[in-house]
């Protein structure tokens, strides 16, 4: 019998009277509510309703994936806010894992300075306001970087300098689908290898270096396509002219700056989840598959990986949400995102409410979205007793 | 026959040779050293490369921090350039950065009030008083902190807009966490009540809260709650950012609870049903001391991380520590000092945030022990 603990009377009369009133307290408060700032809309002269979002916005967009001028309305305005939100969120969550990853092995690496410089970075980076580094990343990007007669030139055809990074730009030529079909080919060539091994595996025990066949599959099947269509790829440099380059692919400075500040900073986070995921693993299961004669590799894979990921994900889905909810830092360094847009918006037309609720939907639709793609992934690693 | 004394000398007893002292490379430093950098190629490698790092990035950071930095206490710029920091910059801030505008002729006052709240601190750190008396302390430290600064009651009253730095944001995140308690212990009982209305309430409230950005929040704070709030209601910004910052806090907390609320087992709970407690003493004498004392480290945690949080309440236009480092940085007698605003305020957020985690896991660690 499961005894019913909290807040729970043992008549039902009671119970039902309590929930009753709680139903009143909250239509009174929200009766009151609604009054008040209908009443407050009026006195201040504000529109409600979404009708606003058909308007021309008449501000300017910095950073936008999508073709954008300031015609358009207040609806594609914010939109563009939310495809760059989820830009920076998917980046962010890519490169954050990759160097959490690095910085989390180099916590247990058996060498003593490094697992010290990785300690010192990860208590350093969680004991500041993510705010701080941000404001950090931006000042090296706009201050520390010269002007752009005196760019940076690491590679060729590659700038550096405060008005953001300047890449060739790839213009595809004819043929250049077929490259793309190709790389797609490849891809679905590994995943069939992979799942081929999987199943020899299984049925006949037989090990193939899947692995390897998989990328060289990968790695040929678009090169050799590239060799026929004779490479079908132009680049366009960037060029000075006058103060400014014109041309080539740019990064502006506030997106590199949020993006390194952010990656940076969860890193951090990611990098203790791996340490503590690997540390979890229990000694003797290392000893005893070293003693089995599994190389390093193999044990790494089928022994540690397996069970630390099990600590590893539950702790990263929520530095993945985190990070989400961080992106909208953005507006402290004025980069284009949801929230700096949607700022912009309130300052026009003071239609706080409804952009506030357009915020609140869309940073839970991205939560819950990573939310079950997570949660997917750690039913697949958690233990399956046989 | 008998055996001579003489015998047992001649008996063979073998005699192991005194052990070889270990080999050199494999004790000591030398063998301190290969074991933990030099154990394979690819560690060596890995050595030389944070060795080079170290070399390129140590002396450089030394030399701008104190060698070469300016000390000196003169309340203008100095005007030949320097490759060192110019701590002077922060010395003529140092005001500023700790209480904001407040005036010069009452800052006995926030420091009678940081020196209380110090004290109040080292208490709780040494763990020499009594936890019901400690808990009690903290709840009742704020209104006296409160009225010291604000004044009434005889002092003379200060603006709340001339608040700022380190003291305001010390403020928002202690004020935050003392009143995020209680409600998110409240939201956390409720989260688990079997009435489904107030257990679909708090979940709710809970969810809504942690799915979005504290920038949210604040927004909504600070300019969603006028509208919400009857005509001729006003409540100034500060409050209405605290109270944003409470709501945030108190969801966390909730969360926080509620995972110690699960490590109770039933057993404590039907045991104490089984000799006649009730419902309400069962939950506030068995099952939260035991909870609450599970979840000390992580509210720690929340704590460190809501002191961190508080910086961004230079969105909606307070000046707190971090707004009042930017805004010095942007003083136009004092351009490019930025590095020396950063490195000074990343410092002193390292040092409270580092301490507060240190202390966390001396709890844990103790709870784990004991």
């Amino acid at each position: 019998m499961k005894l019913p603990v909290f807040l729970f009377s043992k008549s039902t009369m009671t119970t039902l009277t309590l929930q009753a009133a709680v139903i009143g307290i909250i239509f009174y408060a929200a009766h009151g509510l609604l009054v008040n700032t209908q009443a407050n809309l009026e006195a201040r002269n504000i529109a409600s309703g979404f009708g606003f979002l058909s308007l021309e916005s008449g501000m300017p967009i910095s950073n936008s994936l999508l073709p954008y001028s300031p015609a358009d309305s207040y609806g594609f305005a914010f939109f563009i806010g939310i495809i760059n939100t989820l830009y920076v969120a998917f980046l962010g969550i890519i490169l954050a894992t990759l160097l959490g990853i690095l910085i989390g092995v180099a916590r247990v690496s058996g060498n003593w300075l490094i697992s010290k410089l990785a300690e010192i970075y990860v208590e350093v980076l969680r004991n500041v306001p993510l705010l701080l580094v941000l404001f950090f990343t931006y000042s090296i990007a706009l201050a520390a970087l010269p002007i752009p007669k005196k760019s940076l030139m690491p590679f060729q055809g590659f700038f550096l300098n405060n008005r953001g990074i300047y890449l060739p730009r790839p213009i595809p030529e004819s043929g250049f689908l077929i490259v793309c079909l190709a790389v797609l080919t490849g891809i679905v060539a590994a995943f069939l290898i992979h799942w081929y091994a999987t199943r020899l595996h299984r049925e006949t025990g037989r090990i193939i270096p899947s692995f390897t066949i998989g990328v060289t599959a990968m790695v040929t099947i678009p090169a050799i396509a590239w060799w026929v269509t004779g490479g079908p790829l132009a680049w366009e440099f960037a060029v000075l002219k006058g103060f400014n380059f014109t041309g080539g692919l740019v990064i502006r400075p506030e997106f590199s700056a949020l993006m390194t500040g952010l990656v940076l900073y969860t890193a951090a986070f990611i990098g203790e989840n791996v340490r503590s995921g690997i540390q979890s693993v229990a000694t003797g299961q290392i000893n005893s598959s070293k003693a089995l004669g599994l190389p390093a590799g193999l044990t790494m894979r089928k022994v540690i990986l397996p069970q630390a990921l099990r600590v590893i994900i539950p702790a990263t889905t929520n530095d993945y949400t985190s990070l989400v909810k961080n992106s909208s830092l953005a507006v402290a360094i004025g980069y284009p995102d949801m929230v700096s847009i949607g700022g912009t918006i309130i300052g026009q037309n003071d239609q706080a409410i409804e952009v506030i609720a357009m915020w609140m939907g869309v940073y839970m639709t991205i939560n819950l979205i990573v939310s079950i793609i997570m949660n997917w992934l750690n039913a697949r690693v958690q233990h399956i007793g046989r | 026959m008998t055996i001579s004394p003489d015998a047992s000398k001649e008996l063979h007893v073998f005699k192991p040779m005194p052990d070889l002292p270990a080999p050199l490379e494999s004790v000591g430093i030398i063998g301190w050293l290969k074991g933990n950098l030099f154990s394979s190629k690819i560690n060596s490698l890995l050595t030389f490369a944070a060795l080079l790092f170290l070399w390129k990035a140590v002396p450089p950071l030394i030399s701008w921090t104190i060698i070469d930095a300016t000390w000196s206490l003169s309340s203008t710029p100095d005007p030949t350039p320097k490759t060192g920091a110019c701590w002077t910059f922060i010395f003529v801030k140092f005001r500023v950065l700790m209480v904001g505008l407040y005036p010069q002729e009452l800052l006995w006052r926030p420091i009678l009030a940081f020196v209380i709240f110090g004290v109040v601190c080292v208490l709780t750190a040494l763990r020499r008083l009594q936890t019901r008396l400690l808990i009690a302390l903290w709840f009742f430290l704020p209104l006296p902190l409160f009225f010291l600064i604000n004044g009434g009651i005889g002092l003379e009253i200060v603006e709340q807009s001339l608040w700022g730095g380190l003291m305001l944001s010390t403020g928002l995140a202690a004020i935050g966490i003392i009143m995020s308690i209680p409600l998110g212990i409240l939201l956390a009982l409720g989260r688990r009540s079997n009435m489904v209305i107030v257990k679909s309430l708090c979940i709710g409230i809970i969810e809504s809260i942690r799915g979005v950005p504290l920038i949210t929040i604040l927004f909504m704070a600070s300019v969603m709650l006028p509208i919400f709030l009857p005509r001729g209601m006003n409540i100034n910004n500060l409050l209405r950012v605290q109270i944003g910052i409470i709501l945030f806090s108190s969801a966390y907390i909730a969360e926080v609870v509620r995972g110690g609320l699960q490590a109770i087992s039933q057993g404590q709970i039907e045991a104490a049903a089984s000799i006649g407690l009730k419902n309400w003493t069962i939950t506030y004498f068995i099952v939260l001391p035991q909870a609450l004392r599970h979840v000390i480290p992580s509210l720690i945690g929340r704590c460190v991380a809501l002191f961190k949080d508080t910086s961004l309440v230079i969105i909606v236009g307070l000046l707190d520590f971090l707004g009042m480092i930017k805004a010095s940085a942007q003083d136009p007698e004092w351009l490019g000092y930025d590095a020396e605003a950063y490195v000074f305020c990343a410092l002193i957020y390292w040092i409270i945030c580092f301490s507060m985690s240190q202390y966390g896991k001396s709890i844990e660690h103790r709870n784990q022990w004991s």
